[in-house]
C-alpha cells in the first residue's frame, strides 16, 4: 500500500509546474467558494435572526387555525406549568406570550386601524429589544394601563406622550372592546409596516380590553442558534396537544424563505460554473499525466500489474491533486472568515438603504460551519472521480503490446 | 517436458490494409536452463514471437504451452497473474518506473506478488548487488546510465522468481561495451542460478554469446543451431 501511495505521490511531481497549476486552481476555487458561502450563510442567518427577533420568534405556538383566521376566537389558554416547561427546553432563550388583535384607534378627528399587541413587557424585551426602540416616554410594566405607540402612528394621529387615545374594536366571542387609554411611550421601528401599525399594551390590560381573561394568541420562542431549530421544535411539539399548532419561522415568513432560496441558488449556480471550469482543468491535467505514460503502463501491465491496481494508482493521483487544493484552500479561508465573523463588512450606499428599509442593519456578518467545508470536499471529490474516468477508460482499453510499441 | 512449447503458431496482423503474416507455422521447444537468442532481419517476427511466448499477444492459430500451462486458454486477468509469477521481462527501453529508485523498482514487482516487506528489501538488495549495482541502490533511473538501467531491469525480472526471462532486444539502446557486459551478466545468472533466458537481438557480438541461435526469416524458422563455441566460454 505504501509503495502505491508513494508511486502516485511521486508521479504528481514529475511535472511540478503542471501539478501546482492544477492544485492552485482547486485552491482558489475552494477558497473563493468557502468565503462566499460563509458570507451568504452568515447573511441569511443574520436576516433570519433579525426578522424573527423583530416579531415572530423562531418558533410560535398558537391555537389551531389562528394563523389563518387571525381572530381572537382562535386564541388559547396555556397552563403556566407548561410554559414553565417550555422555558426549560435546552437552547430556548425566551418564551414570549402575546394577545393580538386589531382595533380602531382615534385621536381627535383622526382614526386608524392598528394592530394591538398585549405583551409581557419583560419577556417581550428579551426577544425584540422593544425597550431600546423607545424614543420618548417610558416602557411598559407588567400591569401598566398605558399604551406604547409606534412612531409612525403617533405622527399620523398627531399624538404624543401624555395624550389619551380611544381604542374601539371587537373582543373575544363578539364582545365589544372599547377604552380610552393614555400614551405612555413611543417606539420606533425600522420596518415601515410595523412603524405605522403597532401599539403595545400590557398583557393583563389586553385580556381585560378584549374580554379574554387568561387567553393569549401566541407564544413565541427564541433559541440560541438556528442549528437547534429542528430539535427544539420537536421538544415543543412533544409538550403540546392537538388544540395547538407549532410553527417555525419559515412557515410564518415565506417571503423571506423565498428571498433566501433565490439568492442562495444564484450563489450555487455561480459556484457550479466555477467548478465546471476547474473540473475540466483537472481533467486535462490528469489526461496529460496519463497519456504521457502509455509506455510505462505497457511495461507495468506486461510484467504483471493488474489493470485495476494501475487504475487505483491513477485515482490516488487525482485525489491527491484535488485534496491538496481543498485542504490548502480551506485553511487559507479560515483567517478571512474568522476576521469577518468578528468584524462584519459594513455596507454603504443603495444596498445599505434597501437593507435598512427591510429592518436589517446594513452589515454582512460571516458564518462558519463544518457543512460549508464538507460541501467543498464532496464537490471536489466528485471532480476527482470524474477526472479519474479518463485514466480508467484509457487503462481498461490499453493493450500492452501496442503501448510498448508506442 | 520442454519449458516452452510452440505448436504450429501462426500470427497474422489483419488490422492493416494488407494482412501481415508475422509468424507462419512456427514449431519451437525451449528447455529449462537454455540461453537462447532469436535473431533475424528487421520485420522477421522476433518481437511477435516473444510477445506470444510472454502471453502479451494471442496467436492467430496454434497452441502454446508455457511451464505446463496452455496459456491460450487463460482469461485476461489470469494471464496477467501468470506473467507476474512465471515470466520475467526485460524490454528494449522504458523498463523502469522513473519515480522509483532502483531498489523500489525491484521491490515493486515483489509487492505485486504480495511478498513481505523484509523479504522484498532483502532480495532487492541481493539482486542489485548481483547485477553489480550495490552502490546505486537508491538511484533513480534518470541518474543511471542506459546499461545500468538495463541491469536494474534484469534484477527486477529475476526478483519475481520467474521460470524464465524474456528479453526483446535488451541491448539495442546500449553502446557495444555495455551491451557485452549486460550479456555477460545474463550469462552468469544463467550459469549460476540456472535461469532460462530467451532474448532477441540484431547484434552479431551478442549473437556470438548465445548458446542456441534461432533464426527467423519472414515469420518462419530458417535455422536453429547450437553455438558450441559459446558453450565453451
Ligand atoms: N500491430 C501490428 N500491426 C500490423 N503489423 C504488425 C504489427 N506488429 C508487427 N507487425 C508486422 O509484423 C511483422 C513482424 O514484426 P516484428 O515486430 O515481430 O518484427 P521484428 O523481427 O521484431 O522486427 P525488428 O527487428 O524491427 O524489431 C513486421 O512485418 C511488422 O511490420
Ligand atoms: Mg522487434
Amino acid at each position: 500500500m505504501k509503495l502505491y501511495i508513494q508511486l502516485a505521490w511521486r508521479n504528481l511531481w514529475r511535472n511540478k509546474r503542471r501539478t501546482l497549476i492544477a492544485v492552485s486552481s482547486v485552491f482558489f476555487a475552494v477558497f473563493f467558494s468557502v468565503v462566499m458561502r460563509s458570507m451568504q450563510k452568515g447573511s441569511y442567518d443574520y436576516m433570519i435572526y433579525t426578522s424573527v427577533s423583530t416579531f415572530t420568534g423562531y418558533i410560535q405556538v398558537h391555537g389551531k387555525e389562528f394563523w389563518d383566521k387571525r381572530s381572537l376566537d382562535q386564541s388559547m389558554t396555556i397552563e403556566p406549568s407548561i410554559v414553565q416547561q417550555f422555558r426549560k427546553i435546552p437552547h430556548v432563550t425566551a418564551v414570549v406570550p402575546r394577545l393580538e388583535s386589531f382595533s380602531l384607534i382615534s385621536y381627535g378627528s383622526a382614526t386608524k386601524v392598528a394592530s394591538v399587541v398585549g405583551i409581557d413587557p419583560e419577556h417581550e424585551d428579551q426577544m425584540t429589544n422593544l425597550k431600546s426602540k423607545l424614543t420618548s416616554g417610558t416602557y411598559l410594566a407588567d400591569t401598566s394601563q398605558g399604551i406604547l405607540l409606534a412612531e409612525g402612528l403617533a405622527k399620523v394621529l398627531k399624538v404624543s406622550v401624555g395624550d389619551s387615545i380611544v381604542l374601539y374594536g371587537q373582543g373575544f366571542q363578539g364582545t365589544t372592546a372599547a377604552a380610552l387609554m393614555p400614551v405612555t411611550g413611543v417606539v420606533k421601528f425600522n420596518l415601515p409596516n410595523l412603524n405605522t401599525s403597532l401599539i403595545y399594551i400590557s398583557l393583563p390590560t389586553a385580556q381585560w380590553l378584549f374580554s379574554a381573561p387568561d387567553r393569549i394568541t401566541s407564544l413565541s420562542f427564541m433559541i440560541d442558534n438556528i442549528r437547534h431549530l429542528k430539535s427544539t421544535t420537536r421538544n415543543i411539539s412533544a409538550l403540546t396537544d392537538s388544540r395547538y399548532e407549532v410553527m417555525t419561522w419559515d412557515k410564518m415568513m415565506p417571503e423571506l424563505v423565498q428571498y433566501i432560496e433565490a439568492d442562495n441558488s444564484s450563489g450555487i449556480i455561480m459556484l457550479l460554473i466555477l467548478y465546471v471550469v476547474i473540473g475540466f482543468g483537472i481533467f486535462a491535467t490528469v489526461m496529460m499525466l496519463t497519456n504521457e505514460r502509455i509506455r510505462e503502463y505497457g511495461v507495468l501491465i506486461s510484467v504483471g500489474m493488474k489493470k485495476a491496481r494501475l487504475i487505483f494508482v491513477t485515482i490516488l493521483e487525482t485525489i491527491f491533486i484535488s485534496f491538496m487544493g481543498v485542504i490548502s484552500g480551506s485553511i487559507a479561508s479560515l483567517p478571512i472568515i474568522f476576521y469577518y465573523i468578528k468584524n462584519p463588512i459594513v455596507l454603504t450606499g443603495k444596498t445599505a438603504e434597501v437593507m435598512l428599509s427591510f429592518g436589517f442593519e446594513p452589515i454582512l456578518p460571516f458564518n462558519i460551519s463544518a457543512g460549508m467545508f464538507l460541501e467543498q470536499i464532496y464537490t471536489v471529490l466528485i471532480i476527482a472521480l470524474f477526472s479519474a474516468i479518463y485514466p480508467y477508460v484509457f487503462i481498461r482499453k490499453l493493450k500492452p503490446v501496442k503501448a510498448l510499441r508506442g | 517436458m520442454p519449458l516452452i512449447e510452440l505448436k504450429k503458431i501462426c500470427k497474422t496482423y489483419s488490422e492493416t490494409k494488407v494482412p501481415v503474416e508475422a509468424l507462419r507455422d512456427v514449431d519451437l521447444e525451449i528447455e529449462k536452463g537454455e540461453f537462447s537468442a532469436i535473431v533475424g532481419p528487421s520485420g522477421s517476427g522476433k518481437t511477435t514471437a516473444l510477445n506470444i511466448i510472454g502471453g502479451l499477444d494471442d496467436p492467430t492459430s496454434g497452441q502454446i504451452i508455457v511451464d505446463g500451462h496452455d496459456i491460450s486458454t487463460l482469461k485476461k486477468d489470469e494471464m496477467i497473474n501468470f506473467r507476474l509469477h512465471h515470466i520475467g521481462f526485460v524490454f528494449q527501453a522504458y523498463n523502469l518506473i522513473p519515480v522509483f529508485t532502483a531498489r523500489e523498482n525491484v521491490e515493486f514487482i515483489m509487492l505485486l506478488q504480495k511478498i513481505s516487506k523484509e523479504e522484498r528489501e532483502k532480495r532487492a538488495i541481493e539482486l542489485l548487488t548481483a547485477v553489480g549495482l550495490a552502490d546505486r541502490i537508491d538511484s533513480r533511473p534518470s541518474e543511471l546510465s542506459g546499461g545500468q538501467q538495463q541491469r536494474v531491469a534484469v534484477a527486477r525480472a529475476l526478483a519475481s522468481h520467474p521460470s524464465f526471462v524474456l528479453a526483446d532486444e535488451p541491448t539495442a539502446n546500449l553502446d557495444s561495451k555495455s551491451a557485452i557486459s549486460l550479456l555477460e551478466l545474463m550469462e552468469v545468472l544463467n550459469h549460476e542460478y540456472g535461469m532460462t533466458f530467451v532474448f532477441s537481438t540484431h547484434d552479431s557480438r551478442v549473437i556470438k554469446r548465445a548458446h542456441r541461435v534461432i533464426t527467423l526469416v519472414d515469420g518462419m524458422i530458417a535455422s536453429d543451431v547450437l553455438n558450441t563455441s559459446a558453450h565453451e566460454n
